[in-house]
């Protein structure tokens, strides 16, 4: 059994949005960086009971990005993984990374590709789903929850208004979010070992970037509360009515 | 050229985040001097034809219940195939269209932009307007390639409908045989789903446990609402999982959402800041979601909340 997890970077959850260089780019002083919750708690997590379970399991990382990707890299080694692969680009349109993490997948003739949901920052949702395709397998999005049998796996995902739970076999490309598994903290032996396990920097594979990012704008600010009494609740009825016209 | 748009349903109905983003591309084939045709997987019960009143002008389906269920790589082959003569190609953002999107995207080489809230700039290249940072900000993504695909977030685009008929054709396809078996299926009837309800009444630690949250229930039962609810509350089991709004739960865009006994924090914040009016209760003058919102009642929840709903229930009367 091989897994690869897909790791991405992004601000921290509390960080400042702001722009620099004319709105072109995000303003990254004294940003936390972080690694996209979706793929360290639930994708990375789950990959790491799997081989818990099955310890003959071989768990590899990948991140598309430059040199400074390396400490959440280490990161996420620390809480698991056999190694780590860092493409190195700094273009981050979607199919262009997909096509990269596709060609290391290739490579690697993995069983099982898990990414998280979504990234916090593009928020793309769209990196799994292109990686199967491009792949020719088939992508489970949303899951929920996740079990190997046999060579099957059974994913249990969200769908609009409930949940559903799917039969595939492996190979299968699945995106996690919040149910899959639980957060985990890094421990002083899992951060030692990181240390000395590999991280491979393999050069981007030709591809094309169908899209790039022309400018960033913040959302206008709130005209401020309209503050109600509490002792005159059905005021607020009234507002929400006849102001807001919101029923 | 023309504009394809994908029409999601759910239980043979063509949901309204999909009537959007019909109207989207309507609007979108306008700005583009042509015009949009729809495309429908599986069987449906509604008079298709009435998406005209949408700006649609053809209705392609494949009326086959192999369809009724998502495979992802089933759809994509399908709406590649009838997506041919389109120059962009229209989904609704939910989680039917993140999963079909993205596969396309990486099939035709169409560039994606998912998450978008306006209609494409044509002026100079084409560019999209899309949600980035879990709402706190906004991209504008220019798209390089010949075919594009733009995913609509949902309720981020006002609709205005018109009236006409769409021709209803069949659309010759043959579905491949699916990868992916379903085993169940736990649709949550009764309620109104979250992710497509205009007003969301969502309720937090504040609520102190979850036998207080009859209020929260009966006050969106009176609006027609959907509940919602913080992280903890979901964490501790309060409430069920898919009611957890936020950075890392369900990101919802309401018209109106009603926050009681939730303090605002960035994380829940990211979830619900698209919405389009924003009420909180709350008893702490200090609680961070009221530099978000615009209504707010510095108050105890257990006494205001009744007078709300006595005061909704009058409104309800007279009307
Ligand atoms: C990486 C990360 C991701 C996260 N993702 C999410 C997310 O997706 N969604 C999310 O919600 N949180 C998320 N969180 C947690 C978030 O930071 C907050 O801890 C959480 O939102 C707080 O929930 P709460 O407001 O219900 O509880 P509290 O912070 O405990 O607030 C309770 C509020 O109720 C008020 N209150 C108490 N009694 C009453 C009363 N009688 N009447 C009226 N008001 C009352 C209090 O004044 C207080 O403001 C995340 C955190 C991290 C670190
Ligand atoms: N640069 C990257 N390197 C590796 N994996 C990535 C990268 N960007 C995104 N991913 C993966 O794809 C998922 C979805 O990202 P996105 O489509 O950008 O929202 C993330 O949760 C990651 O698992």
């Amino acid at each position: 059994m091989k897994i690869l997890v897909c790791i991405s970077k992004t601000p921290d959850t509390t960080a400042k949005i702001a722009f620099a260089d004319n709105n072109t780019k995000f303003a990254a002083d004294g940003v936390q960086w972080i690694i996209n919750p979706y793929d360290e708690w639930y994708a990375l997590v789950r990959a790491i009971e799997l081989k818990e379970k099955d310890p003959s399991t071989i768990l590899h990382l990948v991140n598309v990005g430059m040199a400074d990707n390396e400490p959440i890299i280490r990161k996420a080694l620390a809480l698991g993984g056999d190694e780590a692969i860092r493409v190195n680009t700094d273009n981050s349109d979607s199919f262009f990374i997909a096509s990269q993490i596709a060609a290391v997948a290739r490579q690697g003739n993995y069983d099982l590709i898990f990414t998280g949901k979504e990234t916090i920052d593009y928020n793309g949702s769209a990196i799994g789903g292109m990686v199967a395709e491009l792949l020719d397998l088939p992508y489970i999005s949303h899951a929920i929850k996740f079990d190997l049998e046999g060579t099957d796996a059974i994913v249990t995902r969200e769908i609009e208004g409930g949940e559903e739970t799917d039969k595939a076999a492996l190979p299968l490309v699945v995106s996690c979010q919040k149910g899959m598994a639980e957060q985990r903290i890094p421990n002083m032996k899992g951060i030692m070992g990181a240390r000395s396990k590999p991280l491979n920097v393999i050069e981007p594979v030709a591809a094309d970037a169908l899209t790039s990012v022309a400018s960033y704008e913040l959302p206008p600010a709130k005209a401020g509360v309209k503050l109600v009494s509490p002792d005159t609740p059905e005021e607020l009825v009234g507002l929400l009515h006849e102001e807001a016209k919101a029923f | 050229m023309s504009v394809l748009v994908f029409l999601d349903q759910a239980d043979g109905h063509i949901k309204k985040s999909s009537l959007e983003a019909a109207n989207y591309a309507a609007k979108a084939a306008e700005q583009l001097g042509t015009t949009a045709e729809a495309i429908v997987l599986g069987t449906v019960n509604d008079e298709l034809g009435t998406v005209g009143n949408y700006g649609i002008k053809k209705v392609l389906t494949v009326a086959d219940a192999a369809l009724n269920n998502l495979d992802a790589q089933v759809y994509t082959n399908i709406i590649a195939a009838a997506s041919e003569n389109a120059e962009l190609i229209v989904f609704s953002n939910n989680t039917t269209g993140k999963a079909i999107a993205p596969r396309l995207s990486a099939k035709l080489k169409a560039g994606l932009v998912s998450g978008a809230v306006a209609l494409p700039q044509t002026g100079n290249g084409f560019i999209v307007k899309k949600s980035v940072f879990s709402g706190k900000a906004f991209a504008n993504i220019l798209v390089s390639s010949a075919k594009k695909i733009v995913s609509l977030n949902p309720n981020s685009f006002t609709v205005e409908t018109g009236s006409g008929t769409a021709e209803v054709v069949a659309f010759d396809a043959k579905p491949d045989t699916a990868k992916i078996s379903v085993v169940s299926v736990n649709k949550i009837t009764g309620e109104v789903p979250l992710s497509e309800a205009d007003i969301v009444v969502s309720a937090g630690r504040g609520m102190k446990g979850p036998e207080n949250w009859g209020m929260i229930e009966e006050l969106a039962h009176l609006l027609g609402a959907a509940t919602a609810c913080s992280r903890p509350v979901a964490d501790i089991g309060w409430r069920p999982h898919h009611e957890h709004v936020g950075q890392t739960g369900l990101a919802i865009a309401p018209n109106l959402y009603i926050a009681i006994g939730i303090s605002g924090a960035i994380q829940h914040l990211a979830g619900v800041n698209r919405s389009k009016v924003i009420v909180v209760i709350n008893k702490d003058p200090e609680a961070p979601f009221f530099k978000a919102a615009d209504y707010g009642i510095v108050g105890d929840a257990f006494e205001v909340v009744p007078k709300i709903i006595d005061a909704i229930k009058k409104l309800k009367a007279v009307a």
